[in-house]
């Protein structure tokens, strides 16, 4: 390693450049502290906002809290206990579940037929993929907000469109009945955008010569969507559906401001549940042991998708 | 051919439907902001406006602080897209090209705090910011966020996509990691810091639960919180809330009108080719 020919030394280079000459072992220690000081930001925030809150609630789900959010006692597991006895926790994961069932699936299956049409080349799919992906500018609460003028029961135009066909108008986010297929509505339209870009992101990843030697084959459209992209895009569609599902887990703003859990809980939510209990009723140590509920929940989704999600990646 | 035309025209059919369904909200938003009041709240709902009324904008911003939340969740959501860049783009280098033991536990650890959902830590969180008396702060709306694992991910791949003949001659020429790193590593990522800042404004622009739990002062509200209070106290004024509603969006609208070709591209390989 002969650097005589070296560029001339700036006066800047001078320190580092010092540092290539040093020996092998203080070389090794000079990588290792600056590794950790290029670490040191990130470490240090993980450590105080997210590995600390962990396991702080850990502790506090083990303990009854004061409204202040101190610890009053040591009560071992009794707040899961608590939770898993009364109906109105199992009412709210049953909700969750049922939410994820009614978003999820809607989602994907029109974001797709939509992404599959925008692949091809007709005319005018520029226009129409801008439009599909404008969702994604739309936040919870503007999203809300808008379908909150939508769903109104007298003046809203949707009850105006369903008694113009002749229907019965719907009491959109008052009838238990109705409230969260509402919510599901509009978190799918919400939603859209984003699985949009993100199936189309991976259909184009597909190389255009694998669809001409389809063409070439004479496999019609729909033979190529189904034989050919379904399953070369399966690693997108499975990172596309275990995100939906762990977002549906995290959903809050829109029953926060269209149903506030109501009515009669039809509406409430894993974690509008966890707000509710924390810092509403301030029970910190219940809220904690349902925070840890979710983790777990989340955390199964996860592992499912590292595990199967990893295998299926096959491009050619 | 005539499979083809039906084919075609279905296909037209289903994206001029699917296209009209999607912009609705939109156009209801728009159109109400530019109608009056006894317009807006008239049954049967009316769906076009009868003349251009601006005065909706002028009202909306006198009426309540727009402008202010607006500045606020520009603030915000700008300090925590520069922290993101900052410290994921050094923890990537840090993980991409420079020898430590325990780099692969390390690695691991980062990745793992992915599998953390936000609303897990939310409790200890909030006791954190109060007890150190950041509510209603800047400080506790960005602090907590700046740091992240999805980031770090994403630029360690881009700096490992880097040609490495171009990081050896950099290393034979005598350069420091401190000046590859700045000079040399950042600038041939961009595209990454682009994807990553793109992605990062709009997530914490739209943030919902944070600011809702943090803020009381109408002072310190994001466009987030305070355009759904706005709903509450205006509840009959829909043409104003609108109105609100469409200066909110057009940030958004303008940054995924710039930002959305990279966001595509670049999240698909962070997400995918890992």
């Amino acid at each position: 390693m002969d650097k005589s020919s070296a560029v001339p030394v700036k006066s800047g280079i001078q320190h580092t450049r010092s540092a290539v000459r040093l020996p092998r072992r203080a070389r090794r220690w000079h990588e290792y502290v600056l590794a950790m000081m290029f670490l040191a930001p990130s470490i240090l925030l993980f450590g105080i906002f997210l590995f600390y809150p962990l396991i702080k609630s850990v502790y506090l789900s083990v303990h009854s809290t004061t409204p202040r959010g101190e610890v009053a006692k040591f009560i071992g597991l009794r707040n899961f206990e608590k939770l898993f006895d009364s109906g109105h926790f199992l009412n709210s994961l049953w909700v969750t579940f049922e939410f994820m069932l009614f978003t999820v699936p809607t989602s994907i299956v029109l974001a797709l037929i939509l992404a599959a049409i925008c692949r091809t080349h007709l005319r005018g799919t520029k226009l129409f993929r801008f439009i599909f992906s404008l969702p994604l500018a739309i936040s919870v609460s503007t999203g809300s907000v808008i379908w909150m003028v939508l769903f109104h029961p007298t003046l809203g135009t949707l009850n105006y469109l369903l008694q113009a066909a002749g229907l019965p108008a719907v009491q959109w986010l008052t009838d238990p009945n109705w409230a969260l297929i509402s919510i599901s509505i509009m978190t799918v339209w919400m939603n859209l955008g984003f699985l949009f870009i993100l199936l189309l992101g991976g259909m184009e990843g597909v190389p255009e010569d694998i669809y001409e030697s389809a063409k070439m084959d004479g496999a019609g459209p729909m033979r190529t969507f189904v034989q050919l992209t379904l399953p070369l895009i399966s690693p997108t569609i499975f990172f596309a559906s275990v995100t939906s599902m762990i977002g549906a887990f995290q959903s809050f703003g829109q029953i926060h401001i269209l149903t506030k859990g109501g009515p009669m809980n039809s509406t409430n939510v894993l974690v509008y549940n966890l707000y509710q209990d924390a810092f509403v009723n301030f029970r910190f140590g219940s809220g904690s042991a349902q925070a840890l509920v979710l983790f777990v929940l989340i955390l199964i989704l996860t592992i499912i998708q590292f595990k199967f999600g990893e295998k299926k990646v096959h491009y050619q | 051919m005539r499979p083809n035309i039906l084919r075609t025209g279905l296909a037209y059919l289903i994206l001029a439907a699917a296209a009209i369904l999607i912009l609705f909200p939109f156009w209801t938003a728009l159109s109400n902001s530019l109608m009056t009041e006894s317009e807006s709240a008239t049954y049967p709902p009316k769906f076009f406006p009868t003349s251009l009324n601006l005065d909706n904008f002028a009202n909306v911003l006198t009426a309540i602080p727009i402008i202010r939340f607006i500045v606020n969740s520009f603030l915000t959501s700008g300090i925590i897209t520069v922290g993101n860049l900052i410290t994921a783009s050094m923890a990537a280098y840090a993980f991409a090209f420079l020898r430590f033991p325990g780099r692969k536990l390390l690695f691991a650890l980062f990745m793992a705090t992915m599998m953390i959902p936000w609303e897990v830590t939310v409790i200890p969180n909030y006791l954190t910011v109060r007890s150190w008396g950041w509510l209603d702060s800047y400080a506790g709306l960005t602090v907590p966020f700046l740091a992240t694992a999805f980031g770090t991910f994403l630029m360690r791949q881009f700096f490992l996509q880097l040609p490495k003949e171009l990081m050896e001659a950099a290393r034979i020429d005598g350069c420091g990691h401190i000046r590859i790193f700045a000079s040399l590593a950042l600038p041939l990522a961009m595209p990454g810091l682009a994807t990553l800042g793109v992605y990062s404004f709009l997530n914490h622009w739209n943030m919902y639960l944070w600011p809702l739990l943090i803020t009381n002062t109408e002072n310190m509200r994001t466009v987030q919180i305070g355009i759904s209070m706005l709903q509450f106290a205006e509840m009959t004024a829909w043409n104003l809330v609108m109105a609100g509603i469409v200066l909110v969006l057009l940030p958004s609208l303008l940054m995924l009108a710039i930002g959305l070709g990279r966001l595509v591209g670049g999240l698909t390989t962070g997400a995918l080719k890992g």
